[in-house]
């Protein structure tokens, strides 16, 4: 890879191995060459060729990241892509936050796409930098660009043994034309990428340095609770603040208009408190005497909810593909199936609750600090809130203590830069765990009806799939029923080479602000499909594997539309991120194997396998349970394997697949919202349980194929699998089917 | 009232309602924002900080309770990150968004203190009650008993 290095070497071996980066940094090597020779001089300055990078006089790197950070490791992948391709020395780069402006192209952190949809962009940032850095030695040294080559914060000419630091450079490389285009590195001479580098925020998030939302101190501020009306929709009648303001360290009791319907991204209105700190805050709140008209949302309860969804998924829906005769080959079948699964209202519950500060300068501008996975988004709503221009805010993007789609709402920073508005004073709103569960963006509630037939061989010859859920859309206007974007979520997409299939959508009108959550709508899709493919294989008297196995059939493209499938393929070419089968065989293969599928269990345990795509990305996960007498679920041990094509930092998908167990975990056997009275009834963490260190499994295998292929999305893809495991692996370990999460309101026994 | 405690070593004084959550006079009185608030109900432990060396929950301990005590938050267990558990913690890469994990670093260090070399069960029992929604749990456990190697 490196001749250049060992050329160069050759010639002052001892004094370049001290002077560069590779024996302990400094600059200085750029002086002894520059010294004997009679180049131009270098003018000094700073070197910034796009949005993402700055070289300084000095050599120090400022790289930017314009997405946002919420434990996925973007911050470190995105420095890993661009100080790459620039060959930046990675102890010499520090790594800034991108504020919210379109500048940057798209800030929106969400669906899986800051690897997927921007490497090529990020790679391309930094070898615009090297190459421009590249031509500027070269103009210095008077020697074709083509003879230069950017080796570890510096430029080298081989046949001269010159060399000059990307410091030295800067100030020339900023008087230089920005070229159209550039070579990128060929893979094998990455630096950084696809290499297990460690976290950039590692040191802070040790130390208690990491700044969060919630963690933002101006001075002069005040602290924000807000009781908001529980059920969407709903009105304020009354308030009486009389025994609030009468708290220490109360300041001022603000109303909050009314929140609208569709609710899309606006605060939700409601009472605000504002105190000198928190604690007053909340008690000042937990004082106010409220009457509400709760509007037409209060008609919501779970259980008749269910029925009506139920219903909706077992009529016929409106056909979104279809192939073959499945009339005629339910007729023909030897043994038919049906079931319905059901899967309830989620909250993502991040551990950081939603909180945002916010300042009004004088100028009426406004200044936000706010966990925020959209950045660009809320400067909008805040704009639109506070009736600015979005160009007179501005979002300062903190860490995120978890996302997982909630943060993607900014309706919680538009409450904090309303009530800086109102008062006059700078104020952080921190929503309570309650609040964050009550008054979420949830996880859409979710029936689906499938139904399949077996031939006399036992092979699947029909599937039909009816799926019944609130739209996501209907946050944002008016839908009775999943979008083709949703449905493109693990359903239409489904791989089965089954000759006959129809898959069909029901209506389901929406009660609550539905958003997405880690995932999406491939959560309950996974979970149907997966587990109806173990049952049709149980009613063939076959393995599950080996059976999946078969449904995927041979190695092919699936291409939704030639069944008169609309799917968008999250947004990307379907020629370039095929529905490949092989794929998909090979991560189900490689769980199979690395669980030792087969292998003899003792009684009351089991082995459960699944495996789908997502996010452009193919995960299989196998779980082993083990179910005691009386019922006690044990998730003992899983093993998830990846394939996202090429990937950045290993150790960080390693970590995702590692995190998006626990999170399917969680939901499997934990997870549900439910309403009364349109009132959603959980509130913290005892009512809304998550996994815990104790029912984490002992280990959770991960296994990252290696791949050539183009980037597929990785934090969400491996949730979907998760739950259609355990629940095969429950089956396997007893013989019950579950066919409704979370496991709780299962009886195992 | 005022409320004279030592917090990482420095006597203070807070001017605190009795009743306030050590976590609200921790982080809005004392200006210190690494202890965090992540339930309000001592459910989630994001809280955590050590009085007296002993884990409590700060968001349901009253500041009154800490009066003439000794608490310790994630900025006062090293003065560098030197902790065997914050090395630990870096060198595994336990972290993913961060922000439990000043509360599990706190509960990890107490555990160590009393167990030096805790058994798996010692871990469940000692960190269940710190919730990661990111899931770094198969992380925590390795780095717990990294830490404990590298300190016995």
């Amino acid at each position: 890879m490196n001749n250049l290095f060992r050329n160069v070497s050759r010639i002052s071996r001892r004094d370049f191995l001290r002077n560069t980066g590779y024996a302990g940094g400094g600059l200085i090597i750029a002086a002894n060459f520059a010294a004997c020779s009679s180049d131009k001089a270098l003018p000094g300055g700073n070197f910034a060729p796009n949005v993402y990078v700055n070289v300084k006089e000095n050599g120090d790197v400022e790289i930017v990241c314009h997405r946002s950070e919420m434990g996925q490791g973007v911050r470190t992948s995105i420095m890993q892509v661009i100080a790459d391709e620039m060959e930046a020395d990675w102890d010499r780069v520090t790594l800034l936050q991108a504020t919210g402006d379109v500048k940057y192209g798209d800030q929106n952190t969400d669906g899986s796409t800051s690897i997927r949809k921007h490497f090529d962009m990020l790679r391309n940032a930094g070898a615009v930098t090297r190459q421009m850095l590249v031509n500027a030695a070269a103009d210095a040294w008077g020697v074709p660009a083509a003879e230069c080559r950017g080796l570890n914060h510096a430029v080298h000419h081989e046949a001269s043994g010159k060399s000059l630091g990307y410091g030295e450079l800067a100030g020339h490389a900023a008087t230089l034309r920005v070229p159209e285009d550039v070579v990128l590195k060929s893979p094998e001479d990455y630096r950084y990428i696809g290499k297990p580098m460690d976290l950039v925020d590692g040191m802070a998030f040790t130390v208690g340095t990491a700044a969060y939302g919630i963690d933002t101190v101006l001075p002069g501020m005040l602290h924000a609770s807000i009781e908001r009306c529980p059920v969407i929709g709903g009105k304020l009648v009354s308030v009486d603040d009389s025994a609030a303001r009468a708290i220490a360290g109360v300041v001022d009791v603000i109303q909050l208009s009314d929140g609208v319907l569709p609710p899309v991204f606006n605060p939700l209105g409601g009472v605000a408190v504002l105190a000198t700190n928190t604690w007053a805050a909340q008690r000042g709140r937990a004082a106010l005497k409220i009457e509400w008209d709760l509007g037409a949302n209060a008609s919501y309860d779970s259980p008749a909810y269910r029925k009506t969804l139920e219903a909706s998924a077992r009529a016929e829906g409106s056909k979104i593909l279809a192939r073959g005769d499945l009339a005629a080959a339910f007729a023909g079948a030897a043994k038919t199936l049906d079931a319905v699964y059901y899967a309830p209202m989620l909250s993502q519950a991040p551990m950081e609750p939603p909180a945002a500060t916010a300042i009004i300068n004088a100028d009426g501008s406004c200044e936000v600090w706010a966990c925020t996975q959209d950045p660009q988004t809320a400067q909008g709503v805040v704009a639109g809130a506070l009736g600015i221009e979005p160009a007179q805010v501005t979002i300062n993007v903190t860490l995120l203590g978890g996302g997982f789609g909630r943060k993607s709402k900014p309706d919680f920073v538009a409450e904090a830069a309303l009530l800086a508005q109102k008062s006059g004073k700078p104020v952080k709103v921190t929503w309570t765990r309650e609040d964050d569960i009550r008054h979420g963006y949830f996880h859409s509630e979710s029936c689906q009806y499938l139904r399949g037939a077996i031939d006399a061989d036992g092979n699947t010859t029909a599937w039909l799939q009816r799926t019944a859920f609130p739209s996501i859309f209907a946050t944002f206007g008016p839908a009775d029923g999943p979008a083709a974007m949703e449905l493109g979520l693990g359903c239409v997409d489904n791989p089965y080479a089954i000759e006959n299939m129809q898959i069909e959508s029901c209506k389901a009108t929406a009660h609550f602000r539905i958003g997405w959550l880690r995932s999406v709508c491939n959560v309950f899709h996974a979970f149907a499909a997966n587990s109806f493919a173990a049952e049709l294989a149980h009613l063939a008297g076959r393995d599950p594997k080996d059976y999946l196995l078969e449904l995927i059939g041979g190695d092919r493209h699936v291409i939704p539309a030639d069944s008169g499938g609309e799917y968008d393929n999250y947004g990307q070419d379907i020629g370039e991120h095929p529905i490949d089968t092989a794929r998909l065989k090979a991560v189900l293969e490689k769980a199979a194997s690395m669980a030792n599928w087969g292998r003899t269990l003792p009684r009351g345990s089991g082995l459960g396998i699944a495996v789908h795509r997502s996010f452009l990305a193919y995960v299989a996960t196998a779980a082993e349970v083990s179910v005691s007498d009386a019922g006690a679920l044990k998730v003992e041990e899983m093993w998830t394997v990846i394939d996202a094509g090429t990937v950045v930092n290993p150790d960080r998908v390693t970590a995702q697949m590692e995190g998006a167990g626990i999170f399917g975990m969680s939901l499997t056997l934990h997870g549900e919202i439910t309403g009364t009275s349109g009132a959603i009834v959980q509130g913290n963490f005892d009512s809304y349980p998550v996994v815990r260190m104790n029912e984490a499994p002992t280990a959770i295998h991960v296994h990252v194929m290696p791949s050539g292929a183009r980037p597929g999305g990785v934090g969400e893809p491996g949730v979907p699998p998760v739950a259609p495991a355990i629940c095969n692996a429950i089956f396997a370990a007893t013989g019950k089917r579950v066919r409704e999460l979370p496991l709780r309101n299962v009886s195992l026994a | 009232m005022a409320i004279e405690l030592t917090l990482n070593g420095t006597v203070q004084s807070l001017e605190a309602e009795p009743d306030m959550p050590l976590l609200w006079a921790i982080r809005d009185l004392a200006g210190m924002t690494g202890t965090k608030f992540g339930c309000g109900k001592a459910l989630c432990g994001a809280c955590t900080v050590h009085v007296d060396g002993q884990p409590v929950r700060s968001c349901s301990f009253p500041v009154s309770a800490v009066a003439g005590k000794s608490v310790t938050t994630i900025e006062g267990i090293s003065t560098d990150g030197s902790h065997p558990v914050q090395v630990a913690w870096r060198e595994l890469n336990v972290a993913q968004c961060g922000y439990c994990q000043s509360g599990q670093i706190m509960s990890a260090v107490a555990l160590l203190e009393k167990t030096p070399n805790p058994a798996d069960e010692d871990i469940d029992l000692a960190m269940s009650g710190n919730i990661c929604r990111c899931g770094t749990y198969t992380r925590i456990r390795a780095a717990i008993h990294k830490a404990a190697g590298s300190a016995s």
